[in-house]
């Protein structure tokens, strides 16, 4: 296997005595989407919040493009090129949908500190930032503000967001949620393109969506990884079909 | 950039009227009313400076009267310097305000650097405390100092001089702050414009989103508080000069309570909010200030109704919800 882009080793994060992160190693390999899976409560988001940089964990450590970031802050691991979508769609609620992605596209080219130039008429952001969206769909709703998008079109705005900062890593924290069926769909197409530009840690509930896309499946129970594998693997695990999947699969 | 048609006929009409309506003055030989105006104009300066923390960046700060104090005792001092030709820590004084101001913007500045680095570590209710904390003790720091005038505040016996105006003439002085008014009001519109008012106000909306595509927002906030107590310091600077009296009252946290009504009454974030704002505080103080010394409680009548039906101030009211494209 090719060297990973992202390795978590030996992670973990206890909140007093709950061990919500207990001994966790992942790795992310080029072209992937690696599937994060787990009931509720398995301490999926305390992993996704110490892989963003929103937590420390009390031990381990994660290399993402052969450098240690554990100690490094959100907005600096932004930077390296991890980009991350949210579970709950966390935009500039104000902000027209164009410019969300141009705050990001700004942010990518590393100019916050200007103070002259009018952001509207900056082709480097309204170009990139509308051909994002023409990428994903949601041209025709640009020059509406984020907190009047329906539910699905701020879910796609999330992921325009994401891709206009040109990552390394997708971090993608359920993507599909409160998405109808075509919307999800439609999302399955477009990250199965996606995966190669970048590979995608993809944290999920959709079981239809993650056997559909996933090149490997981690099953987090109580903090732990029980099981690591290709969707077949998974899928025949008795000890995941016991912890999570019952007689779904 | 945000600017509906009816809110660019509003800001015009704003900005001419605070012209012509002195002007008018000038010609009846009012020469209080031109005092009033210059009054309106520099305190909606100091409202533009903390519209930028506190209107695109959401910096709650009630310890901006600081600034505003420290900028009149930047002129007040270099005035008496200058008057008794006695030098300050080794540089001669002056008492041209051109070179008054970038000196009140370089140290209200610095202080804002010193200050919003250790309260922008804080948010919500503990950075407006904070903010107020360190305002009050540079507030009782000046009562206390007697080199210049401790409690009593330091007179200004000949007003800062201007090339080619005579500053000591009401209308004089008032070109010269309606000008610097109108210069901040295009700054803070360019400002809002830019690139950094993008990511500004992003952060005031939500942070961690900002901080997820890699602008690290404390940055982005010290630099617009710095900004913003510059230019409330220019305002404490004119303040001085108009007043010719640099007070220590000016740094009270009544002050900063005043520069917050102003921005809440006449529009938060909005360009001429802050001018709005002034004029109507300072109307109300004339208007009601004649009748009973309580006009306060009226001007609290109007802002709670403000704050309960109008959200988005005068502005907000005449010129309809603000945009931001």
């Amino acid at each position: 296997m090719a060297d990973p882009v992202l390795h978590l080793s030996n992670l973990r994060k206890s909140f007093g005595a709950l061990q919500a992160t207990d001994n966790v190693s992942l790795s992310l390999v080029p072209g992937e989407i690696h599937a994060l899976i787990g009931p509720n409560g398995a301490g999926k988001s305390t992993l996704i919040a110490q892989v963003s940089g929103r937590l420390r964990p009390d031990s381990g450590s994660i290399t993402f493009r052969g450098r240690d970031i554990t100690g490094l802050s959100v907005a600096q691991r932004a930077r390296l090129g991890l980009g991350r979508s949210f579970q709950i769609s966390s935009l500039i609620p104000a902000y027209s949908a164009r410019r969300n992605v141009m705050l990001a596209v700004q942010a990518r080219q590393g100019h916050s500190f200007r103070l002259l130039r009018p952001v509207q008429r900056d082709a480097s952001l309204t170009g990139q930032a509308d051909a994002i969206l023409r990428r994903v769909g949601l041209i025709e709703r640009a020059a509406v503000p984020a907190e009047e998008l329906s539910h699905g079109e701020r879910r796609l705005l999330e992921i325009a967001v994401a891709l206009a900062l040109e990552p390394a890593c997708f971090l993608l924290d359920e993507p599909m949620a409160g998405m109808g069926t075509e919307g999800v769909g439609a999302l399955v197409g477009f990250l199965r393109d996606l995966k190669h530009s970048a590979p995608i840690l993809l944290v999920e509930h959709d079981m239809d969506a993650v056997f559909a896309l996933a090149d490997r499946i981690s099953v987090l129970v109580y903090g732990r990884i029980i099981a690591t594998g290709s969707v077949d693997e998974i899928r025949a695990d008795p000890r995941v079909r016991e912890a999570y999947l019952g007689d779904a699969a | 950039m945000a600017e509906t048609t009816r809110e660019y006929l509003v800001n015009a009409l704003l900005a001419v009227g605070l012209l012509l309506v002195p002007l008018w003055a000038l010609w009846a030989d009012e020469p209080f009313t031109i005092t009033l105006f210059t009054r309106i104009a520099i305190l909606g300066l100091a409202g533009v400076g903390l519209n930028i923390a506190l209107g695109l960046g959401g910096m709650v700060s009630f310890g901006h009267a600081v600034y505003f104090g420290v900028g009149g005792y930047v002129a007040g001092i270099m005035a008496q310097h200058a008057f008794n030709g006695a030098p300050i820590l080794g540089l001669p004084a002056s008492n041209q305000m051109l070179v008054i101001w970038p000196v009140a913007m370089i140290v209200s500045g610095l202080l804002a650097a010193v200050i919003g680095a250790l309260s922008l570590r804080t948010t919500g209710i503990f950075f407006i405390m904070i903010t107020l904390a360190f305002a009050q003790m540079v507030y009782y720091f000046a009562v206390s100092w007697p080199a210049y005038g401790g409690e009593d505040g330091l007179p200004i016996y000949v007003r800062n001089r201007f090339p080619g105006m005579n500053t000591m003439r009401p209308w004089d002085l008032y070109l010269i702050c309606w000008g610097v008014l109108m210069a901040a009001l295009a700054l803070f519109a360019v400002l809002r414009a830019s690139r950094f008012g993008a990511a500004l106000m992003a952060i005031r909306q939500n942070p961690d989103r900002v901080s997820a595509v890699g602008i690290e927002p404390f940055g982005i906030r010290l630099a617009a508080f710095v900004l913003s107590g510059m230019l409330t310091g220019l305002a404490g600077a004119l303040m001085a000069d108009l007043a010719r009296f640099a007070s220590p009252a000016a740094m009270a946290w009544t002050m900063s309570g005043e520069l917050i009504v102003i921005i809440i009454l006449g529009g938060t974030g909005r360009l001429f909010g802050p001018v709005a704002g002034a004029a109507i505080l300072v109307g109300f103080e004339v208007f009601f200030g004649g009748m009973t010394e309580h006009w306060k409680l009226w001007l609290g009548v109007v802002l709670l109704l403000v704050v309960l039906f109008a959200r988005g101030g005068v502005l907000g009211l005449v010129a309809g919800r603000e945009r931001l494209g």
